[in-house]
């Protein structure tokens, strides 16, 4: 009996945050339609991604709702003084929310620097599963072990890696890679299990509230991939009745959810299937389980580069950007990466171009322009 | 069954008591012998009759009843012999073989893309075993037997997961890492379906077995008390015999008594010696190979799992009180804990030296193992990937080898154990070889003898 009503309350529990949700979500909407009484919905426009986030990022605190109101029309005008104060309060641009940057040493730094022996490694999470950004490339004949090599990491993110190392540590391979599933990130930053986390990580206002992070270092977008025959055409109606995968704990998945629920993506539209990397997608893609993927566009691509039968349909639908992961407290950490970026942007030889050119440019079209993060703002004071 | 039995036997004498037989104008048949019964008992020669008759139906009785309950026990016997426990060690290989496959798959991908041509031949050896044992299970069992769904599910799960396989290898082989995506959800599938099941068919199996030696060793009571009755009916015989005609042997009487034991020793000293044979077979055989078996699965996993911590590289975790440790890693040791105490476990049971050697050696290499083992993680934990994997996979000094070892010495151990089995049950089987017919036969001539001792004493009233 007693049972019984327990788990009579644990199922309203779930209902009322579902309900608080949904409520906030619709008074957003509906004040968002009242004050701007513009036509253009954010779906379309690939800008619009902040918003997206904030409006996530609301839902989730009710009482904040009112407050989302003006976001649609700062979006689409970010970065003005005014609004700087507010935004660190509720949180539109997340990608600026971050700390200046600085050479100099901190407690973070000193505890990494003085680990005994050959434990003084930077410890990162990274994937060992995203083609050309970090993974395992088995042909390689790196690590001269004689038994075939190959298991050394390679991509874009383990670049930055080794950079970071260079530059804390004196030694670019002085890195203890940790292979983290994409829900795991932010447990294994909070818990100490790593001390970065260089994992094409989109920041958002939500992760914020965990983590710190660095100022944005790559520019993408949630794309829908699918097989070239499939008469999917992008984010659109003609996902109804399809069968989409997700990575657990992505942001792509975070989008599905709400734009299923307001609407903009049809109700038929099954998300049920989440796995724990997103290039488990590509696997269930091709065994006909899921009819297509959203993932971001970088990653999307990626996958594509694996397989010519399936390619990216439609446009971006949100714009994110990929950021450096530390601890929340680690602002002496935050400081050095965010220097360690605007050094690695600025090399020409060995910097970020190069690390496009040599990972990315074969998967994305040669043009990186479009992948190029913003310059860098920092309005997180501390 | 044993009430039928005895009243059946004893009819003739409780017949005459029953029947009213008031005088109705038609008697029936049966009033009519009943009658006549009456009649024959109260003269001499009646009784001889009546008790010849008996004598004769009893020592059949007891023969016939010696044939059945030993064709029911030897074949029990033969069934543990030829067909239960073969089946129960086929299901082992099935796990083992399954299990041994995807080791070798995962050591493979950790390999990278050239793949050596022994964890190949290895994989494939998994593949192949599983697939001819699998095609024995089914043969043996019966369309409705619990393992039959088992054995049909790992049939069709077999086939989908080579090809998830081949296709991580394919994909590996290009340099794509959607063939790591692959090997973790053909693994999934080894881990969540495909080992369970084999794990059931093993459990359903070993029932079997249990139950067959359930049915080969409990005593032939129902035999043994009609011997004793019928050797208790021909001494009575003999004594009003001697007390009525002051002659010692009758040489009919005799001929019965002596088949009457010879059957009932033979029953009993067959029966003993087939029954030790068989708790023998169990004790030293069985139950070894049990031990060893769940020994070698469980070093099985603790290799799988000791590759999956290189392959997964950190990606799985598990909270184990207040601190999070590498879920694979946490179940390798836990592994090993098994395999240690199943070791402990088998030596105990190894009852002579060739069957304690192999034992002692493999938990030799299992220490050996566990020092290697913690000095690769020790290099993981400081970041030393590469060193650690020379460690686990690389060309010498290796856990791999030490894993090789623990696994070719319970192979010994476990081919030693079968020997031992085989042949302690089949001197149990053997020891009851002959007797169904000859107790019928003895029956037959001891029944004859009886009638004939008795007739020639009734042939003196003629």
């Amino acid at each position: 009996m007693l049972n019984k009503a327990r788990r009579m309350r644990a199922g309203l529990r779930g209902w009322g945050g579902v309900g608080a949700m949904f409520t906030a979500c619709a008074l957003a909407l509906l004040l968002a339609l009242l004050l701007t009484c513009t036509g253009s919905t954010a779906r379309t426009t690939p800008d619009a991604a902040p918003a997206a986030d904030t409006g996530s990022n609301t839902a989730r605190n009710a009482p904040n709702a009112p407050n989302a109101a003006p976001r649609p029309g700062t979006a689409h005008a970010p970065g003005t003084m005014a609004g700087a104060a507010a935004e660190a309060e509720d949180c539109t641009a997340p990608e600026k929310q971050t700390l200046s940057p600085s050479d100099a040493d901190g407690p973070a730094i000193e505890a990494i620097k003085n680990r005994p022996g050959e434990k003084r490694k930077l410890i990162v999470g990274v994937d060992q599963n995203s083609y050309r950004w970090g993974y395992r490339n088995p042909n390689s004949d790196a690590g001269g072990s004689g038994n075939g090599g190959g298991t050394r990491l390679e991509g874009f993110d383990i670049d930055l890696v080794h950079r970071i190392a260079e530059d804390i540590l004196g030694d670019p391979d002085a890195v203890q890679f940790k292979a983290i599933p994409t829900a795991q990130r932010i447990p294994a930053i909070q818990s100490g299990r790593v001390d970065l986390v260089v994992r094409t990580m989109t920041i958002t206002c939500d992760r914020l509230k965990d983590v710190a992070f660095s100022a944005p270092y790559f520019k993408t977008g949630q794309q829908v991939l699918a097989p070239k025959t499939s008469p999917v055409t992008g984010y659109d109606e003609t996902l109804a009745d399809r069968r989409i995968c997700t990575a657990k704990g992505s942001t792509a998945y975070a989008k599905l959810e709400e734009d299923r629920k307001s609407g903009d993506l049809p109700a038929s539209t099954d998300i049920s299937t989440q796995v724990p990397n997103q290039l488990d997608c590509l696997v269930r893609l091709q065994l006909g389980e899921v009819d297509a993927v959203v993932n971001d566009g970088a990653l999307a691509a990626s996958q594509a580069a694996q397989d010519p039968t399936v390619e990216l349909k439609g446009d971006a639908f949100t714009t994110e950007y990929y950021g450096v992961a530390m601890k929340k407290d680690a602002d002496d950490l935050v400081r050095r990466v965010n220097q360690i970026l605007v050094d690695w942007r600025k090399d020409t030889k060995n910097g970020w171009q190069a690390s496009y050119d040599t990972w990315l440019s074969a998967t994305l079209a040669g043009d990186s322009s479009k992948s190029e993060p913003p310059a860098p703002e920092y309005l997180r004071k501390s | 069954m044993t009430l039928t039995q005895t009243r059946s036997a004893e009819a003739p004498p409780a017949a005459p008591a029953e029947p009213p037989a008031p005088t109705p104008p038609r008697r029936t048949a049966f009033a009519e012998g009943a009658d006549r019964l009456r009649h024959a008992a109260t003269t001499e020669p009646g009784r001889l009759r009546i008790i010849g008759a008996l004598l004769a139906a009893l020592v059949l009785g007891f023969g016939a009843v010696t044939a059945w309950e030993t064709t029911d026990r030897a074949s029990a016997a033969d069934d543990v012999l030829t067909s239960s426990q073969p089946l129960s060690s086929d299901a082992a290989d099935i796990y083992r073989s399954l299990a041994d496959a995807n080791t070798a798959a995962s050591s493979g991908f950790l390999a990278g893309g050239q793949e050596t041509a022994e964890s190949r031949a290895r994989y494939e050896k998994g593949i192949r075993t599983a697939a001819d044992k699998l095609v024995t299970a089914a043969a043996n069992a019966d369309p409705d037997s619990p393992s039959t769904p088992t054995i049909s599910k790992l049939n069709r799960l077999l086939p989908e997961y080579k090809g998830l396989v081949e296709r991580a290898r394919t994909y590996n082989r290009q340099g794509f890492p959607v063939g790591g995506a692959y090997l973790r959800y053909a693994n999934e599938k080894m881990q969540q379906e495909m080992l369970p099941a084999a794990e059931d068919l093993y459990t359903k199996e070993n029932q079997r077995l249990r139950s067959d030696y359930g049915r080969a060793t409990p005593y032939p009571w129902l035999a043994i008390a009609l011997g004793t009755a019928a050797l208790a009916a021909l001494a009575w015989a003999q004594r009003r015999n001697y007390l009525r005609t002051n002659r010692i042997l009758n040489h009919g009487l005799v001929a019965a008594t002596v088949t009457t034991t010879a059957v009932l020793l033979w029953l009993l000293v067959g029966h003993t010696l087939a029954r030790s044979g068989l708790n023998d077979s169990h004790d030293h055989g069985v139950r070894s190979l049990t031990v060893l078996n769940d020994a070698r699965i469980a070093s099985l996993k603790a290799r799988g799992n000791e590759n999956l911590t290189l392959v997964a590289r950190g990606a799985e975790t598990r909270k184990v009180g207040d601190e999070t440790v590498d879920a694979y890693d946490y179940d390798f040791e836990r592994n090993m804990d098994t395999l240690a105490k199943g070791l402990t476990h088998a030596r105990r049971l190894a009852d002579d030296s060739t069957g304690e050697k192999p034992v002692a050696a493999a938990v030799g290499n299992m220490t050996e193992w566990q020092k290697r083992h913690d000095a690769a993680r020790k290099q993981d934990d400081n970041g030393n990937y590469q060193q650690a994997l020379n460690m686990v996979i690389g060309p010498r000094g290796t856990t791999g080898e030490c894993f090789d070892n623990v696994d070719a010495n319970l192979a010994t151990a476990l081919k030693h154990e079968q020997n031992e089995f085989k042949s302690a049950a089949t001197d149990g089987r053997d020891a009851l070889t002959g007797l169904p017919v000859g107790a019928a036969v003895l029956a037959v001539i001891g029944a004859l003898g009886a009638v004939l001792g008795i007739g020639r004493r009734l042939s003196e009233y003629r």
